[in-house]
């Protein structure tokens, strides 16, 4: 995985709350079994509309998300994860991010950002006004800056040390696999086992 | 100190803690489909690892099987491709599963507690969101990422952070014709799609207690559209003889042990929750949706809402975008919506009492000429029992489609699809834009509101009739 230390670039505003895996990649493109080429299936059913924001030229380039409340709800898929990277976005800034879907994002290196609603709102004004302006969001320091504005956010001490190491989570868990044999020395025989089968 | 059903259940998994770090919880049993698994069993042989306890690992194909002709090779050369990946990951790493044409294959919340490897007590997972459905059973079960699938395969552990504990209270006698399935979208409805948020949910009170696993199950599944991984139900008498005797519920003296343990798994009477809801079951009346998330729901008595009277703009801008997708005028009765297409299926509602209650529904009645209707059993053993009951001949005496299990329109990886514009009433669980389909509209239903909307064309309870 990807170091995330900091990282500067455009953003795109999608003015939408409740935006669910099935918007952020259609079950029809989930059929591939690698973890990249996903970029097309990204809000595919939302992009044949020529307006859409991330249709629109001045957005193009973008690389930070800043979308409504409430994103990435509904189905597990971490094709959504891969498909905003294999896009080109690092990071994305909501209010509210749906649970499995902020773990996914944390477990691949994409940055989720919870800001509160009035400092997206914020967000969304300056980069409709000027699409061009360079946003900041800085994991080291936890905080998105723009212009002359800083929004400070929250991350647990854990996931952002993982991130900023880009450390896999398996690596790490594998280090401490003692614990799991013991552990597993003392489970109650009436747990069920798949195999050999039975019926 | 007391403690909820959820810290219970976390505290006899925990495999490590350490101060500022997530908990490293054993997991008992990692079910598997081949929609998020390659991906995962990819790492596991780019790092050269192994799936370190096969014998706690199933899988079965349910997402993109078809559910016509499934002695056929599949037709969509890249849903075939997902099969055959599957197919060779699990005869490479010793991993049981279930095939199409196989007794057991089917969608994996159906097959996993139908084959008793479901139990109360465990911690279950699946790359799929839907896994609350286990939560009924007493156990903590919940959907994961690609990444967290591979973490398990290696590990048969994840590093989590203990969720908070929510109460939902549903107290009181459920009037006829009202659901399960009704309860959860009333509940989903009242607090919304995001109100589950970072939650467990418990499930609590005497409509519970009475309801059947299936019902149970129903209730469980949809947790996750309030946006609670998981959902509970303290197992009991009911939860106990219906994991008797399946093939993999304990035997013998590990029997009684196992209910002995199960037996303590309830919240403690002075538990503290970090919130509580309560809902009184005989005000509630069949549910629909009318929106496109879960959370936009009514009594199928009520209209169609207008956005102008809701005065949170984020919710009257969703209203209004969900009307335009739907093709809906505010106003207009629920009742007066015509619909295309009955999916009858899923695992919210594809098992076999759902079935019984379609049947009985339209049991010598004629299908109404404008819809089509699918019943897609939730899992082949579904399918085997019902004909054995006859209920394939009652669906298709009504004029209805006899399938092969899997997930099919619920989520419409495989053939079975809205058109655009086309508009279903679905007992599934997520009526997300172009969710069944690109350009499909959808409302979601219980089963006995699907049969009775399929022989009138509009939705309809079975009081209608
Ligand atoms: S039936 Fe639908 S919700 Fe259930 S596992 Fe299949 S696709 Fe997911």
């Amino acid at each position: 995985m990807e170091k995330f230390i900091s990282h500067t670039g455009t953003a795109v505003p999608l003015r939408r709350s409740n935006v669910d895996t099935d918007q952020i990649i259609p079950a029809v493109y989930l059929k591939r079994v690698t973890k990249s080429g996903f970029e097309d299936g990204l809000f595919a059913a939302w992009r044949n509309d020529p307006e859409f924001v991330l249709n629109q030229p001045q957005y193009k380039a973008a690389t930070i998300l800043v979308a409504g409340a409430d994103f990435g709800t509904g189905s597990s898929r971490e094709h959504a994860v891969w498909a905003l990277q294999n896009y080109g976005f690092k990071a994305v800034i909501s209010s509210r991010f749906a649970d499995i879907f902020r773990g996914n994002s944390q477990k691949g290196g994409l940055l989720t950002v919870v800001l509160p609603q009035a400092s997206v709102e914020k967000i969304w004004d300056a980069i409709e006004v000027d699409p061009t302006v360079q946003v900041t969001v800085d994991l080291a320091a936890k905080n998105v800056r723009l212009g002359n504005e800083v929004f400070t956010f929250e991350i647990d001490d854990y996931t952002r040390w993982r991130l900023m190491e880009g450390l896999d989570d398996i690596g790490l868990t594998l280090k401490n696999i003692d614990s799991v044999t013991t552990f597993e020395s003392n489970r109650p025989t009436y747990k069920p086992k798949t195999l050999p089968i039975r019926s | 100190m007391s403690k909820t059903l959820a810290e219970k259940i976390w505290a006899d998994h925990i495999v490590r803690s350490a101060t500022g770090e997530p908990d490293l919880i054993y997991i008992d049993l990692h079910l598997i489909h081949e929609v998020t698994s390659p991906q995962a069993f990819d790492g596991l042989r780019l790092a050269g690892r192994q799936v370190r306890r096969p014998d706690l690992t199933i899988a079965t194909e349910d997402h993109n099987t078809p559910t016509l002709n499934i002695d056929l090779p599949i037709a969509d050369p890249v849903s075939k491709l997902q099969v055959d990946t599957l197919r060779k990951n699990c005869a490479e790493f010793g991993v049981r599963l279930h095939s199409l044409g196989d007794a057991e294959q089917g969608i994996v919340h159906v097959v996993g507690p139908q084959l008793g490897v479901t139990q109360p007590g465990m911690t279950i997972v699946c790359g799929d969101s839907h896994t609350s459905t286990h939560g009924a059973f007493g156990a903590l079960a919940f959907g994961i990422g690609t990444s967290e699938v591979e973490h398990v395969l290696a590990t048969q552990t994840l590093p989590l952070v203990r969720p908070k504990t929510l109460a939902i209270n549903v107290d009181g006698v459920l009037p006829d014709g009202v659901t399960a399935k009704d309860i959860i979208l009333a509940i989903i409805a009242k607090i919304g799609t995001g109100g589950g948020q970072g939650y467990v949910l418990e499930y609590r009170g005497s409509a519970i207690k009475a309801l059947s696993m299936e019902g149970r199950m129903t209730i469980c599944n949809m947790s996750i559209e309030a946006g609670a991984r998981a959902g509970l139900i303290a197992p009991d008498e009911t939860t106990f003889e219906y994991v008797k005797n399946k093939p993999h519920a304990p035997q013998g003296a590990d029997w009684d042990a196992a209910v002995e343990y199960w037996s303590t798994l309830k919240s403690d009477e002075d538990a503290e929750f970090d919130s509580e809801i309560f809902l009184n079951a005989a005000e509630l009346a069949p549910f629909v949706t009318w929106g496109t998330n879960p959370g936009q729901g009514l009594p199928l008595n009520a209209s169609v809402p207008n956005p102008a009277e809701i005065s949170d703009i984020e919710e009257r801008g969703a209203a209004e975008r969900a009307l335009t997708y739907m093709g809906l005028e505010a106003g207009a009765p629920l009742k007066s919506i015509k619909v295309d297409t009955i999916f009858l299926g899923s695992c919210t509602n594809g098992r076999i009492e759902d079935l019984r209650a379609a049947a009985a529904v339209v049991k010598g009645k004629k299908k109404s000429d404008s819809v089509r209707m699918l019943v897609v059993p939730g899992s082949a053993r579904v399918r085997l029992q019902a004909e054995q009951e006859g209920l394939d001949k009652v669906f298709l005496d009504f004029g209805a489609e006899w399938r092969n299990a899997g997930c099919s329109m619920c989520l419409g990886m495989n053939p079975d699809q809205l058109a655009v514009g086309e508009r279903s009433a679905s007992t599934s669980n997520r009526n997300f834009e172009g969710r069944q389909g690109k350009g499909g509209r959808t409302h979601l239903v219980s089963p006995l509101v699907a049969a009775a909307t399929a022989i009138r064309g509009t939705l309809s309870s079975p009081a209608d009739l």
